[in-house]
């Protein structure tokens, strides 16, 4: 008899614990109906669809995508942060799952070389600019422009204003 | 496909083109590299699931918690099948599965199910609707999927009781086919 | 058999292209014109045998023909005429022999037109091009033809494909095809492959039109510029009609409401466009100052290669994408190829590179020259960016093992910055003087657009400060519009003061005085308003998704979205179609009835969803219906807000409008009865001239 009166004892404390805990979910968030499609698109962006090429995992349709998208839905309401469903979701399937490349690692090159790419041209910008710079003083030094006859000159503008 | 070198750009009175040569050197040893990166993408593009050689090592960890390394397994007939709880044609062969384990489960034959990009909760319920008994477990990372280079599911590999390769079936299996392919790897002697 | 018909002049094709290469090629080495005539022919008449094969194919289609293999692939009987024509390009095989059929059409107009002052490069240019043409004729022919038929052989079960009869066989007519992926089945279908492809393909004729003035050395003066400049104008002019339908049916059937994902395969698109445009620019500095040679023809082999590029990743999945073709035996044969087009033409340019020097020099860091030389190295450096961040799965995947995604998140974050400095000069450069431009002239020139548009951002960036990338985004547009807006407020009253013109008159004729200045100034125009949709979308885009039932709100932003109740109905193409019947309200007042809809074809077993959507000049409310509960009671939308997204279409439009503009002829223009050049002025050869 006391052993049945300890387990139902248990039994009340669990279901009054769970309780407790579900309220403090909700004290986390405090908003109904949270998560909301929202919220799981919010996350979802971030990500790729694990399977089909290229398609961001909030606009694929497959069963698979649902799937994932009802995971993120409990994973939230279960008060995971989204970098913590992003992590998860990393290490499950891989970094390929990430829309934007990590900053660190091989990945990082992805990055970098861009922006070094920007520098050299600009500095390769510069020389060509200069150099050819460089090249006009050479030249101008040989020849100077040439005398045009007045003739030609009066020609010239006549046809000009013909040519309206 | 050239970069373009701009360093040709900059020569432009040097009588011997010297910078001309470093040009064309820098842009050959691009266009080298790029289309050795195409050649080596288009091979692997081209490939299909390895089906020969040794069987790449792998662990999985199973959703009962059981952990299973492919590599210990020497001695014995391994079948390795890749599926999904999303993909209908793996329900077609489901069954199938199941039942063959049952049947040469003592004969030194084991199973391995390796769960590819799949939600816990659904591939669960997958394993519950078929009852299913051998160990099953997510692939992490997809690290094996990515070894066998799978190109989608199910594909099912046989590996001899030495650790080789014998094969791979892409799709759903049919009986008899597996319990064929079983018996045969079953039979190998190795002296 | 009518299929054989198409194969036999399909084969003959394939033998008068291969013809052609080596003889124009041996004619133009041993000088020998007779050799040269009859490559000619020989490519002239390839266009016709190459014709028949394409009506052949639409025939096919057409009457549903389903003993050849490719019909029975793209074709139904549920699809409309019109469809079953355009499935033409549905498949590989198809598309592949309608893309070697444009090719061979561009070699073809562009042989029968004058060639006195060009004869010279006529023979290499027919080699080049015909080599291409041949490449593609040949893969059709070999690799994957749409020719193929289906056969059933006795005692084989499954139905063998193959072009001939074998032995003990008897040919084989399915019921009904298979026909075109649903999401094909759309006008965009109808309008963007082939102006893709023209694009692509109309590129060969100026990449070819390079390569034979490399090897006669007639890329020492600017007349095969002159030559190919309106060719180029229209391969770029398709290939940017290509691009923005393309995003177009993105946006209409992808469901995603979006319009420009930065696939690989978009990008591959987009890199030679970018080439192609700075192309188009920088010819402008050979043709005025003789400058910039070597680097025209940089970017011509660049273009031509980065199209060859394009459609090597598209059709063999080397880089994994939502475009892709299946996987086919393409790959070895257009790899080869593509290493023999890049190595062939650098070692050509690399031989002839002396032939490319400048006949000027810079005279000042602030001159039309200089900035044409940035906006090459912006256009340069964007191209870089879109293609390292398209190769580099590729390239991690070689050295870590580890495949990972390149998305819209790098490509924006690096081409964004660009883009808007190359905007902004786009704005300003057409003021820059040749050779020097006086900084107050400038500083004249641009004060009035430059406060009026600090103006307009000021107030809106008053009112919407929790987009500040929006604030510089719409200022540049602002300042932009208002620059370009301004050169045609001053030549409209120029002509006003001194010819009484009214306004429009005025505007009419400066626009047709020089057709090539304001064309160019109406597709800058266009790009800013292309650019004012891609700001709309990066910044103001608002979504939301939610579940309601029947006679319940949905609410984002000013709009409400009520869901009235589900119809289920069957439409054409074999498709069932789920309808929702919506109300759109803004802020409270009913405006307009949206019918979003899911289309599920019975057949494919595939669905697309069709948004319901409401278009304003200002933005589009973008519905989807996502799914249903409850047979119907119950139904999930999502809805998009898209900003500005209009002005990418209207921008398109006008940039039409503008390339024909820039392209047509002025009037009055006949050959010049002599050529004034300084430097080469002196006084003796003048007084010949007069």
């Amino acid at each position: 008899m006391g052993n049945m009166k300890r387990k139902l004892i248990l039994l009340l404390l669990t279901i009054v614990a769970n309780f407790s805990a579900v309220s403090i979910v909700y004290a986390q968030d405090g908003q109904p109906g949270y998560p909301t499609d929202d919220d799981v698109n919010r996350v979802a962006k971030k990500l790729y669809c694990p399977v089909c090429p290229n398609t961001p995992l909030d606009v694929c349709e497959t069963k698979a995508c649902q799937d994932w998208r009802a995971q993120i839905r409990d994973q939230l309401s279960q008060g995971w942060t989204d970098q913590q469903i992003i992590d998860y979701f990393v290490t499950q399937y891989g970094e390929r799952v990430l829309a934007e490349p990590q900053r660190k690692g091989f990945t990082s090159l992805v990055w970098f070389l861009p922006l070094t790419a920007v520098l050299i041209g600009t500095g390769v910008v510069y020389e060509i600019l200069k150099s050819w710079r460089k090249q006009k003083t050479a030249t101008t030094a040989v020849s100077s422009p040439p005398k045009i006859p007045k003739e030609l000159l009066e020609k010239i503008e006549r046809e000009i204003r013909e040519l309206d | 496909m050239s970069q373009p070198t701009t360093h040709e750009q900059e020569e432009q009175s040097s009588p011997t083109g010297g910078r001309k040569n470093i040009g064309i050197i820098i842009a050959f040893a691009v266009i080298l590299t790029l289309l050795g990166l195409l050649a080596w993408g288009l091979k692997k593009a081209q490939a299909g699931p390895l089906d020969k050689g040794m069987a790449p090592d792998f662990s999985i960890t199973g959703f009962d918690g059981r952990t299973v390394t492919l590599s210990k397994l020497q001695g014995q007939v391994v079948i390795v099948n890749f599926w999904a709880s999303w993909c209908p044609p793996c329900r077609e062969e489901a069954a199938y599965l199941e039942e063959t384990w049952r049947k040469y489960k003592d004969k030194g034959v084991v199973f391995i199910g390796v769960d590819w990009v799949d939600t816990e909760k659904e591939a669960l319920a997958y394993i519950d609707e078929f009852d299913i008994t051998y160990l099953n477990g997510p692939d992490i990372g997809t690290r094996a999927a990515q070894a066998y280079n799978i190109q989608g599911v199910p594909e099912t590999f046989f590996v001899a009781k030495n650790g080789e390769l014998r094969g791979v079936h892409i799709g759903p299996l049919k009986s008899p086919q597996l319990d064929e392919k079983i018996e045969e790897l079953l039979a190998e002697q190795y002296p | 058999m009518i299929a054989d018909i198409g194969l036999i002049t399909l084969t003959i094709a394939f033998i008068f292209t291969v013809y052609a290469t080596f003889a124009s090629a041996y004619g133009g080495w041993r000088g020998q014109a007779a050799w040269v005539e009859s490559a000619r022919n020989a490519s002239l008449l390839a266009f016709p045998f190459l014709t028949v094969s394409v009506i052949v194919i639409v025939y096919s289609l057409y009457v549903l023909d389903f003993s050849l293999a490719y019909v029975y692939d793209v074709s139904s009987q549920a699809m409309s005429p019109f469809l079953r024509v355009a499935a033409l390009w549905g498949g590989q095989q198809g598309s592949v022999l309608f893309w070697a059929w444009l090719m061979a059409g561009f070699v073809a107009v562009v042989l029968l037109r004058k060639w006195e002052r060009d004869r010279e490069m006529m023979p290499y240019f027919i080699a080049t091009a015909m080599l291409t043409t041949a490449f593609f004729v040949g893969v059709v022919l070999f690799i994957t033809n749409p020719f193929m038929r289906l056969w059933h052989i006795e005692g084989v079960t499954e139905i063998t494909q193959a072009l001939f009869q074998p032995a003990n066989s008897m040919p084989y007519f399915p019921e009904d095809g298979g026909g075109l992926n649903p999401l094909l089945r759309h006008f965009g279908m109808i309008g963007h492959p082939p102006t893709t492809y023209l694009g692509f393909t109309g590129f060969v004729i100026p990449f070819s039109f390079a390569i034979a003035a490399l090897i006669t050395g007639q890329s020492r003066g600017d007349e095969w510029i002159r030559t190919t400049r309106r060719w180029t104008l229209v391969a770029w002019i398709f290939l940017s009609i290509g691009l923005i339908l393309g995003g177009r049916w993105a946006y209409d059937v992808l469901g995603w409401g979006g319009f420009w994902g930065w696939d690989p395969v978009e990008n591959a698109m987009l890199m030679p466009w970018l080439t192609g445009t700075a192309f188009l620019h920088s010819v402008m500095m050979t043709e005025k100052r003789g400058m910039m040679k070597k680097w025209n023809m940089v970017l011509i082999i660049l273009t031509y290669s980065l199209s060859l590029f394009g459609t090597f990743i598209t059709r063999t999945g080397v880089i994994s994408s939502v475009h892709a073709f299946a996987k086919s035996a393409l790959g070895p044969a257009f790899f080869a190829f593509i290493g023999l087009t890049f190595i062939g033409s650098v070692t050509i340019l690399y031989l002839r590179w002396d032939t490319l020097k400048s006949e000027h020099s810079l005279e000042s860091f602030i001159s039309r020259e200089s900035a044409f030389v940035l906006q090459n190295m912006l256009f340069l450096a964007i191209t870089f960016a879109v293609f390292w961040g398209t190769i580099f799965p590729l390239i991690s995947e070689l050295v870590t093992g580890a495949k990972i995604t390149v998305g819209p998140p790098y490509f924006q974050r690096v081409t964004g910055p660009l883009f808007f400095v190359l905007v902004i000069l786009m704005g300003i450069a057409p003021l820059f003087a040749w050779r020097k431009q006086a900084v107050r002239a400038l500083g004249k020139a641009i004060w009035i657009p430059f406060l009026a548009s600090l103006g307009i951002a000021g107030i809106w960036g008053y009112a919407h400060r929790m987009h500040p990338a929006s604030i510089l985004g719409l200022w540049m547009a602002g300042f932009v519009l208002s620059g370009i807006l301004a050169e045609f407020w001053k030549g409209v009253q120029a002509r006003r003061t001194t010819r009484n013109e009214n306004p429009f008159t005025a505007l009419f004729n400066l626009i047709g005085r020089n057709h090539r200045r304001y064309g160019g100034y109406i597709i800058h125009l266009s790009v800013v308003l292309i650019a004012l949709g891609f700001i709309g979308d990066a910044n103001f885009k608002l979504e939301t998704q939610g579940t309601v039932s029947s006679g319940e709100f949905l609410t984002i932003g000013d709009y409400q979205l009520r869901f009235e109740q589900l119809r289920a109905y069957p439409g054409s193409d074999g498709r069932e179609i789920i309808e929702a019947v919506t109300t759109l309200s803004q802020d409270g007042e009913a405006i307009r009835a949206l019918n979003p809809r899911r289309d599920y074809f019975t057949v494919q077993e595939q669905p697309v969803t069709v948004p319901g959507v409401y278009s304003t000049p200002g933005k589009d409310v973008y519905v989807l219906l996502v799914g249903w509960e409850d047979s119907g009671q119950s139904a999930t939308f999502k809805i998009y807000v898209n900003s500005l997204i209009n002005w990418v279409w209207i921008g398109g439009l006008m940039m039409i409008v503008g390339t024909i503009i820039a392209a047509w002829c002025n009037p009055g223009q006949r050959e010049a009865t002599y050529v004034l050049k300084p430097g080469a002025l002196t006084s003796h050869s003048l007084l010949q001239e007069g």
